[in-house]
């Protein structure tokens, strides 16, 4: 690790005036990701701006059809929250399947959705259930977020204040975890909200993206059986040592229709 | 002896309590007054020629305190590290002894190979330094597939071993075995990769060296299996200090699995550089580096054939293998694929000719050496592959197939065609035992119920054999061994009537403060929390050969109990003496001396006393004092024999397969504590299934490049792949032993690959896939099912 210099802000406003009046400083939520990164001297901050002292980052609450969740929330306390439990069990679920528990209990919603790793969760769920990524600035749409490999929509020096989650009607995540890793290899989220279905892939490509023709066809018909001929081009997906892009793109059919059946349970 | 905690109690672990609560020492733990640390600089190249090094603006970094290369260790006339062990190739040469630089002079041979050591005030310092090296690198076209490392064009590794040929080794007689193999009904023909694998102990690689210039002694911690071994080569070989002013000490090592026998550069370093720095060091790997530099398992590419008669007996067996050494000649590495490899190609049967040809090559790839097992994994793999294969294609069951084959139990001493004997065993009834448990008349049904679910289910067996409590060394010796293989052990009892018992071997995972503490207590009375082990540090210990080759207790517990029957004796005399008898008539038992048909006596620890303050003393023929050693030499190998069952669930659409229930009936001779054999078996178990379902160690074919390089991409199996094991134990003891005991160490990892590729080949066959190489990820059986497909529907 280099040399950067540590600070722990207790607002959003002190948060982001640190990260404008340093341009080589670096937002830290749960450090899963930075701090790995840091270790391996891949990353050289001027400044560290740990977001664990701002209270108000923190936290799930309902409001009127959506559940919003702080940018510093914790997989473990999404996994455990009875709210997210009762109103998109399927999210829940996610949360409690990324990583070990001491990841989950020091990584962050926010962190994880800010990162866009090809392989991480959370992307699949905030791009199925048509979420809104709130930031200290803006709002911004699921569809208009996730833009390629780690990279969003958020400018520098923007953070991720929550992410707010509409009810679904019906909704799964069907992961197949990387043997190695035990991240998304392939991982389906499946939902039917008020704005329709919508069926997001992640760990298969570059980012995130959604199943156009499995979309429209569960609209139909939500059940396994109307997926079940929906070929996945093996163009551009992921290939590495332990999946070819022929074997993601048959995993994401695979994926889809266990997540099918599972949100019909 | 008491049924407590004597021979055969599940005595909980003494060492458990400082590991558990995070009080055990290991090397990083050491706190040194004035301490630097040690970072090393590691080739980012499978092969280049180094041009020049620079290490002006390095040596100016803030904390720098020094900085060596290549050239340094040249200059100062450090020899080479060396190979141990001399194989003869089918002619009788000598195996190709290409130099094994501490550091890299002029050129890189691996990616990870040493190319300096910055000592500075802290990690971090040295680390900022070596971004500041600037090497000229000439990169040059890099040999990494093992398939191809002999063939024509490929790069070549060392001048002084041409076309990257180590040695072509053979045992056996061909032609002998080619006239049965053309008598024969049936042969059954099979290719496979034994994939290469990386150690991952839990403690990383770690040394620590001071010097202290008053008396020229120097002191080197070490995560070492065998620190007297370490020492010997040190002096004798590497670095010239004289064997008594280097001392060497193990301490808490967490894990080896054999990565951890051999003398690396590193610590070599580390010792080497103390003298100059004038100032202690200390270094302990990265996790990254534990990848790359580790000695690294395996890797085999086999061409087998088994030759049968009508009825399936087998008449001969033909094994052609190139086994990887990768860029250097690690420690044992040549004795691996051979001695360790091909002279148990007999398994559990009467094969009656045998005939193996093994080529030892040399590729641009981290050194490969012995890796739990050692040879014997990769030879059990080979046979019981070929038999379940052999036995279907002949359509015998599996189970029937080895049992017609098995050496029958009256046929002990048993001289197998491939130079071992094997001393006792007993085969059907641990089959019949492992069958009865796995419920195998149940399998069919089982299947069928799999299917409804659309899960393929198959089962595959394993019995093997193994020779370890290496090792008498008169045979060792005459194979090409550079050492001895016997064991040491010194009992010391203190005048209160505690006792301390030193031994040679080295624990870094296995129990022996247990173990070896239940055999003092079941031989002489003391009470458990009266003894002490003590093991690890060549100034305290005597003379040993560390721990490896599961040889612990068959070889450093004989020693033990050998040094524990001088106690007695000498006891004896004391006793006698006290309660003015004759020695003759002196009994010990229970920790009580007494004169037989009377009921006098004396307990040991008055006998200690009497020792060591010895004022009523048979001083005119015994020595005051309780200080007894012996060494112990076996007579033979010992062979632990075994059977594994296991029954598997493969799901065809992902490729993803669930082990559901596994098997172990083992043959380990007398348990002197069956917790921690259960333990050494779990884990060994553990490791045989990474190897055949998630773990491989994947270079870049062209670049050299690691791509396996961390947990991110190396599959290490977790508690949550695996079912609750079913274990078993038959008991046919050592006859050579005092104990009884065969080792336990490996058995679990030699086994369990081959009972996992059979359940895999067993739930495949009815779709079709004719074979799948190890590991059986989710990727390649997925695409095998693919495959089938295709092949079907063309
Ligand atoms: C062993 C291990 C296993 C894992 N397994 C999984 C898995 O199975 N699935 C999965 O999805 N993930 C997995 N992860 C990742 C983990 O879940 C974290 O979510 C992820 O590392 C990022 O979250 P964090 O809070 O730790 O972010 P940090 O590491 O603190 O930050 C990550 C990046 O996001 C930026 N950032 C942080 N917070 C914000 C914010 N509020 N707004 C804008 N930018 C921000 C940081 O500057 C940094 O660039 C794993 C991690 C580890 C170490």
């Amino acid at each position: 690790m280099y040399d950067f210099a540590y600070h722990r802000p207790k607002s959003v406003a002190d948060a982001i005036g640190l990260l404008k009046s340093k341009p080589e400083a670096r937002a830290m939520s749960g450090g899963m990701t930075l701090i790995p990164t840091l270790k391996q001297r891949l990353a050289r901050p001027s400044d560290v701006v740990d977001l664990g002292g701002v209270k108000e980052l923190a936290g799930i609450k309902v409001e009127g059809n959506n559940v919003v969740v702080g940018g510093m929330t914790r997989h473990a306390d999404v996994a455990s929250s009875a709210e997210v439990k009762a109103a998109i069990p399927a999210l829940a679920y996610l949360a409690g399947h990324i990583g070990d528990p001491q990841v989950r209990n020091r990584g962050t919603m926010g962190g994880s959705v800010a990162n866009n790793d090809p392989a991480a969760d959370y992307p699949g769920a905030v791009l199925a259930l048509n979420a809104t990524v709130s930031t200290n600035t803006r709002k911004i749409a699921a569809d208009d977020f996730f833009k390629g490999l780690f990279e969003t929509a958020l400018g520098e020096g923007e953070l991720i204040t929550g992410i707010s989650f509409p009810k679904a009607e019906k909704a799964a995540y069907v992961k197949f975890p990387n043997p190695a890793s035990r991240y998304a290899m392939v991982g389906v989220f499946v939902a039917k909200t008020a704005s329709g279905v919508r069926v997001a892939v992640t760990g298969a490509g570059a980012t995130v993206f959604r199943v156009k023709a499995m979309e429209e066809a569960l609209a139909k018909n939500f059940s396994s059986a109307a997926i079940k001929d929906i070929k996945i081009p093996a163009d551009g997906l992921n290939s590495d040592i332990h999946g070819s892009a022929e074997y993601r793109a048959h995993l994401v059919g695979v994926m889809a229709r266990r997540a099918v059946d599972a949100a019909n349970k | 002896m008491t049924a407590a905690t004597g021979i055969g109690a599940r005595v909980l672990r003494t060492e458990d309590k400082r590991f558990l609560t995070g009080t055990g020492r290991y090397v990083d733990d050491l706190p040194l007054a004035r301490a630097t640390y040690a970072y090393f600089l590691r080739s980012p190249h499978a092969h280049a020629k180094i041009k020049s090094i620079d290490i002006s603006a390095a040596a100016k970094m803030p904390g720098v305190v020094n900085i060596f290369t290549g050239k340094d260790l040249v200059d100062a006339k450090v020899g080479g590290l060396i190979c141990g062990w001399t194989v003869k190739d089918k002619h009788g040469e000598p195996h190709k002894a290409p130099a094994h630089p501490v550091m890299a002079v002029d050129t890189v041979r691996y990616v990870g190979d040493t190319v300096a050591m910055i000592v500075a005030n802290s990690h971090d310092e040295a680390k900022d330094a070596a971004e500041a090296i600037k090497v000229d690198y000439d990169v040059k076209p890099a040999t990494i597939d093992l398939a191809t490392a002999l063939g024509k064009g490929a790069a070549e590794v060392h001048p002084e071993a041409p076309g990257n040929l180590i040695y072509d080794w053979e045992i056996g007689v061909k032609a002998d075995v080619d006239a049965a193999f053309a008598t024969a009904a049936h042969v059954t023909k099979l290719d496979l990769v034994n994939n290469r694998l990386i150690p991952n102990a839990m403690e990383p690689r770690a040394a620590a060296a001071d010097y202290d210039k008053g008396t020229g002694n120097y002191t080197l911690w070490s995560t070492s299996q065998n620190p007297h071994v370490l020492r010997l080569i040190l002096s004798a070989f590497v670095l010239g200090i004289p064997e008594h002013k280097l001392r060497v000490i193990a301490p808490d090592v967490g894990g080896g699995f054999g990565s951890k026998i051999f003398c690396y550069a590193d610590e070599t370093m580390v010792c080497w550089a103390a003298s100059r720095v004038g100032r202690p060091i200390k270094w302990t790997a990265e996790r990254s580096e534990s990848f790359q530099t580790d000695c690294h398992g395996r890797d085999h590419v086999t061409h087998a054939e088994l030759a049968l008669d009508k009825d399936g007996k087998f008449l001969a067996l033909k094994v052609e293998t190139i086994a990887n050494m990768g860029a250097y000649l690690s420690t044992f590495s040549t004795a691996v694929p051979t001695y360790l490899y091909a002279t148990l190609l007999a398994g559990q049967y009467t094969t009656p000719l045998i005939y193996a040809n093994v080529k030892a090559a040399l590729t641009h790839t981290a050194p490969v050496d012995a890796y739990r097992g050692a040879g014997r994994p990769e030879a059990t793999f080979v046979i019981e592959s070929i038999v379940s294969k052999a036995a279907a294609e002949m359509k015998i069951d599996a189970a029937e197939l080895r049992r017609k084959n098995f050496i029958p139990s009256t046929a002990f001493p048993y001289q197998t065609p491939v130079a071992l004997q094997y001393d006792s065993g007993n085969y059907p009834p641990i089959i019949d035992e492992a069958m009865k448990i796995a419920d195998y008349k149940g399998f069919e049904a089982r299947r069928a119920e799999a299917k409804s679910r659309g899960k393929l289910r198959g089962i595959g067996f394993s019995s093997y054999i193994e020779a370890c409590g290496l090792a008498p060394s008169q045979v060792v010796g005459s194979l090409g061994a550079g050492v001895g293989q016997w064991e040491s052990a010194q009992i010391k009892f203190n005048p209160t009537g505690n006792v301390q018992v030193l031994t040679g071997a080295h624990s870094h995972g296995q129990g022996h403060e247990t173990t070896f503490a239940q055999l003092i207590h079941d031989k002489l009375g003391v009470p458990m929390d009266q003894i002490e082990i003590i093991h690890g540090d060549t100034a305290t210990t005597p003379f040993g050969m560390g721990s490896y080759g599961s040889r612990s207790l068959a070889v450093g517990g004989s020693a033990i109990m050998k040094a524990a029957d001088k106690v007695i004796a000498k006891g004896k005399k004391i006793a006698a003496h006290l309660m003015e008898a004759s020695v003759a008539d002196v009994e010990f038992e229970n920790g009580v001396f007494k004169v037989a048909g009377t009921d006098k006596n004396v307990p040991l620890g008055q006998v200690i006393f009497a020792a060591y303050v010895p004022h009523n003393y048979p001083h005119a023929d015994t020595e005051p004092g309780m200080d007894e050693n012996a060494f112990y030499d076996p007579a033979n190998f010992v062979y632990p024999a075994g059977t594994q069952i296991c029954e598997l669930e493969i799901d065809p659409e992902t490729g993803t397969t669930e082990i559901v229930a596994f098997t172990a009936i083992d043959d380990f001779g007398n348990i002197i504590n069956p917790m921690i054999v259960e333990g050494q078996v779990h884990g060994g178990i553990v490791q045989g299934v990474g190897q055949a379902l998630f773990e491989a160690a994947v270079y870049d074919n062209s670049t050299g490049q690691l791509i396996s390089g961390s947990f991110m991409d190396y599959t290490m199996p977790r508690a949550d792949n695996f079912p609750s094991f079913k274990l078993g134990y038959k008991v046919t003891p050592c006859p050579h032993n005092p104990l009884g005991v065969k080792g336990c160490g490996e058995a679990g990892a030699i086994a369990s690959p081959a009972a996992v590729m059979n359940a895999v080949h067993n739930a495949l066959a009815p779709v079709g896939v004719k074979h799948v190489e190890m590991p059986a990820t989710p990727l390649n059986v997925w695409q095998s099912i693919q495959g089938a497909q295709r092949q079907a529907a063309e």
